[in-house]
């Protein structure tokens, strides 16, 4: 069999990059949590508020470290394995990835020792300043790596010129039409997705009937959370999709599996299996008129079906179409359990209702995989370009020999198959372990009054021993 | 022209910065398997914990100011050297969370130690290899994405050349890190080390002088010789400076005192020349750039493709430049800032989060 060089590097960028985004969409929103956390805890001197920074610290950390260990193989792969790809869209999207490094990258990474390992070293303030600075430093980087993407998306501000991108605008490149919507939405779904982890792990600890005061307080902050976000997310989706329909109509018209070239009146489809040979849907149940409702805010707007553009313009439909549905199915229950957890509240059985928590526990993983969902609409529908209407996937591959980006291909699977084993193993092993004890974390804090006075108070300790001790994180 | 320059010096300050701060982040992992008595590994991974994740960015920084400023030379680059890239991508995912998960496991330990030591080693040997065949350049009449014409006995050499330098910079940094037994362990092999590097120096520079033409020219033609020769003799004297200070720690850190005050007054007086081995081999490692540099420049990719021809249109060079400028200083100063955060010996006790 002949292999396919395009498809493998496809395939292979398509996983590295999946794999990748698990953990930003973690880490940003997490970043986010523990510095309200901490500041919190400076304000109101309240140790729960502590514990709780304390605690995600720890799955912080080992998030973070997958991300950037995947990160740094996506900044190679554009030149691997889209060489061409490179060369002719370098002179936009270089510049906007150097940003990233020195805006956000360095950033994150120089303050994230003293954010990690630096609580016995500086003092409260400054402690909570690093960690500041590596919540903005995630923020700047989904700015900068969002841009570059929205640009191959919408790209505007450019000129050709013999074959390749010069910029003309940088505004116009930077905020390019989808990139408002795109950067507001992902930031908003790395916020919902941290807050479904923690209230997923708070309710899992409630069912336990385990650290009962850190889980109560997680709990009830994350659904206050999601009670704002959800909704918002919701909206900002809807908006966003209007400028999907206005850029890339054939994108949306994959959304939401309509074939004909015009048509008036679309339904809202709730199930349907897209068929890409006959050009319709099997099996479609929907509710009339309910798409042009949402689409274009009329019952009858009219909007440009999958005939408008000849077959080898579209992209995998009922890829699209499911990964559409998957996320907002997922962001719908998600609204739903905000306002379950409001009305349990007003009961005041939020943290006693078994059958909530057991659903919230169960939520746990949804936000990451409403994050992938949404990334494959956003790409996959973007086919067959990969500048959008401009340059086509298939003519800016590298063409290596088939056979190495099979190879490279296999491991990828096999060592992120692996590390994704560990990562949930070890997730789970800091969560049975629990948050640190109240001892503990006064013990720790001695160091914060006065730095110093612990390092020399536990040098005294180590010399009576006159031991090394084994660490144990 | 003067624009691209400018990113051409800054590539090679990004070059510099990411093999002298990865480098000694990735030689811990090189000597670890001269360190197995209880606690000693956990020491030398404590060292680094802190900024491993800084000192890699470095190179991400330089593949992005590739793509940025000489996107040609990017995607000829990366491409042509498909397979050594990707192994050493490998090799530092498997060393880069070996630093988290080592400290939260129990059973697995030995198998985030090896992940941790082969991964260093294997992301080193990669480097070298990479800049051995960089050197070579891509022979004539070859199709450089299909050949394996980065394997070379001379990229192997140039590989375990680097393996030996960035192991010389790691033994150099644990002697300014540790005290006691890891401290003076450290001293030993560190002057093993330089000899090993200083010979592997001299073996890669003949044989580049000896099968490059170019590279000959350039050193060897007119009075080239006399001012490059500078090069060669500093690089002997900050040698010598070296050994001279490792020589010193062969019985360092015997700590006698029980008395906090009096050991820090103590460390503080040895710290000013604890230090100094590995400012010398830092001044080698520039040395040893330089003459590269001498050898290879204007070439990005040697004999095809100068910065000149590569550079991205001005738009971007001008896009970025007040970013380098303001940012570049910035990174230095909390970068350093950093350091200072964990100066000092690494303590052994459970620190931070
Ligand atoms: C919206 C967010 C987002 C998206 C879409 C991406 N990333 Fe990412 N990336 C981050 C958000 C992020 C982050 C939050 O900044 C990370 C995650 C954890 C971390 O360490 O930083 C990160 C880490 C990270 C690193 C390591 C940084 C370091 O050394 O500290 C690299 C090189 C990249 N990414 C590169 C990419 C590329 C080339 C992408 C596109 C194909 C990409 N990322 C998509
Ligand atoms: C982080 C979340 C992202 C996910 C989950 C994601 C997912 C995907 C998927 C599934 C494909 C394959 C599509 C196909 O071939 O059918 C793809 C392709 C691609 N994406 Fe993304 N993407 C993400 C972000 C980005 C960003 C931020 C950029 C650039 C700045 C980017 C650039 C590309 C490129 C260059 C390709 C390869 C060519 C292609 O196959 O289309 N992606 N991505
Ligand atoms: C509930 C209503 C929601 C609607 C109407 C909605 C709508 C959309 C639309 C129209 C897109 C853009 C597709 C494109 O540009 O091609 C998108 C992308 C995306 N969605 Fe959603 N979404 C919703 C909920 C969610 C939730 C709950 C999450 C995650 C927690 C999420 C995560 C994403 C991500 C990560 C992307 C890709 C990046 C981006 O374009 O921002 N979405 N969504």
């Amino acid at each position: 069999m002949e292999l396919d060089v395009a498809l493998l590097s496809r395939l292979q960028f398509a996983f590295t990059v999946s794999f990748h985004i698990i953990f930003p969409s973690i880490t940003i929103g997490l970043a986010t949590l523990i510095a309200i956390w901490e500041g919190l805890w400076l304000k109101t001197h309240n140790p729960y508020y502590l514990q709780l920074a304390k605690f995600w610290i720890k799955p912080f950390a080992i998030t973070f470290g997958m991300g950037v260990v995947s990160g740094i193989v996506l900044s190679y792969e554009f030149g691997t394995n889209f060489s061409k790809f490179s060369e002719i869209t370098g002179a936009v999207l270089g510049p906007l990835m150097a940003y990233e490094v020195l805006t956000a990258f360095f950033m994150e990474a120089g303050f994230l020792g003293v954010m990690l390992f630096g609580w016995q070293r500086v003092g409260r303030k400054l402690h909570f300043f690093s960690t500041m600075v590596v919540m903005v430093g995630t923020w700047f980087s989904a700015f900068w790596i969002i841009a570059a993407n929205s640009w191959m998306q919408t790209p505007a501000g450019y000129k050709i010129i013999e074959g390749k991108f010069e910029v003309e605008s940088w505004m116009a490149v930077i905020f390019n039409p989808s990139m408002p919507y795109r950067l507001t939405h992902m930031v908003m779904a790395s916020l919902i997705t941290a807050t479904f982890v923690v209230a997923g792990v708070s309710a899992y600890y409630l069912l336990k009937k385990k650290n009962i005061p850190l889980a109560k307080k997680g709990l009830s902050m994350c659904m206050w959370f999601a009670l704002v976000l959800t909704p918002l997310q919701a909206w900002i989706g809807d908006l966003h999709g209007l400028t999907v329909k206005e850029y890339q109509p054939t994108k949306l018209a994959a959304m939401e599996g309509i074939w004909p070239a015009q048509e008036e009146n679309v339904p809202l489809l709730l199930f349907a299996l897209p068929n890409m040979e006959t050009e319709s849907n099997d099996y479609e149940v929907g509710i009339p008129g309910l798409g042009s409702l949402i689409l274009t805010h009329s019952w009858d707007g009219a909007v440009e079906g999958l005939k408008a553009v000849p077959p080898e313009d579209r992209p995998n439909v009922p890829l699209v179409f499911w990964s559409f549905r998957v996320m907002v199915g997922i962001g719908v229950g998600m609204i739903g359990i905000a306002l379950l957890a409001l009305l349990l509240r007003r009961k005041d059985r939020l943290f006693e209702n078994k059958p909530f928590l057991a659903l919230v526990t169960l939520f746990t993983p949804t936000g990451v995989i409403a994050v992938l969902a949404g990334w494959y609409v956003v790409e996959v529908g973007r086919q067959p370009w990969i500048v959008y209407n401009l340059v086509r996937t298939a003519d800016i591959v590298s063409p290596l020999p088939a056979e190495r980006v099979l190879f490279t291909f296999i491991m990828f699977v096999i060592i992120y198959t692996l590390l994704l084993g560990v990562y949930l193993y070890f997730m789970r092993k800091l969560i049975k372990k629990g948050p640190p004890s109240m001892d503990e974390l006064e013990r720790q804090m001695i160091g914060m009054n006065a730095p110093g006075y612990a390092l020399a108070w536990v040098k005294n300790l180590n010399s009576d021993q006159s031991s090394h001790q084994q660490g144990d994180k | 022209m003067d624009l691209a320059l400018f990113y051409f010096l800054l590539l090679g300050f990004a070059i510099f910065m990411y093999v002298l701060l990865d480098g000694f982040d990735l030689g811990i992992g090189i000597l670890y398997p001269w360190f197995d008595e209880v606690g000693e590994r956990d020491h030398l991974m404590r060292s680094i914990s802190h900024v491993w994740d800084g000192n890699e960015t470095w190179l991400v920084f330089g593949g992005v100011t590739l793509f940025a400023a000489f996107p040609v030379a990017y995607a000829e680059i990366t491409s042509t050297f498909y397979l050594p890239i990707m192994l050493m991508l490998f090799a530092l995912i498997f060393r880069g969370v070996a630093f988290e998960y080592r400290f939260k496991s129990d059973t697995s330990r030995p198998y985030w130690d090896l992940a941790f030591s082969a991964g260093s080693a294997i992301a080193a040997f990669c480097q070298g290899m990479l800049l051995g065949s960089l050197v070579q350049g891509v022979p004539a009449g070859v199709n450089s994405m299909s050949s394996l014409h980065w394997l070379t006995p001379f990229s192997v050499l140039t590989g375990f050349s680097v393996m030996a330098g960035y192991a010389l910079l790691a033994a150099c940094y644990l002697y300014m890190k540790s005290r006691g037994s890891i401290q003076k362990h450290a001293a030993k092999l560190g002057k093993r080390l330089l000899v090993i590097t200083l010979l592997a120096m001299v073996a890669v520079s003949l044989w580049t002088v000896v099968s490059q033409v170019e590279i000959r020219e350039r050193w060897f033609s007119g009075y080239n010789f006399l001012w490059l020769s500078f090069l060669p003799i500093l690089t002997c004297i900050a040698a010598a400076f070296a050994w001279k200070y490792l020589h010193a720690g062969r019985d360092a850190g015997i700590c006698t005192s029980n008395n906090v005050e009096a050991l820090d007054v103590q460390e503080l007086d040895r710290s000013r020349y604890e230090s100094r081995p590995f400012w010398a081999v830092a001044l080698i490692f520039l040395l040893g750039f330089a003459g590269l540099v001498v050898g290879l420049f204007p070439y990005l990719l040697p004999r095809q493709l100068t910065f000149m021809e590569a550079a991205s249109p001005d738009s971007s060079l001008l896009f970025l430049l007040p970013g380098v400028c303001i940012f570049v200083p910035l990174i230095c100063a909390y970068t350093f800032w950093g350091y200072r955060v964990f100066a000092g010996k690494v303590e052994d006790y459970q620190e931070g989060y």
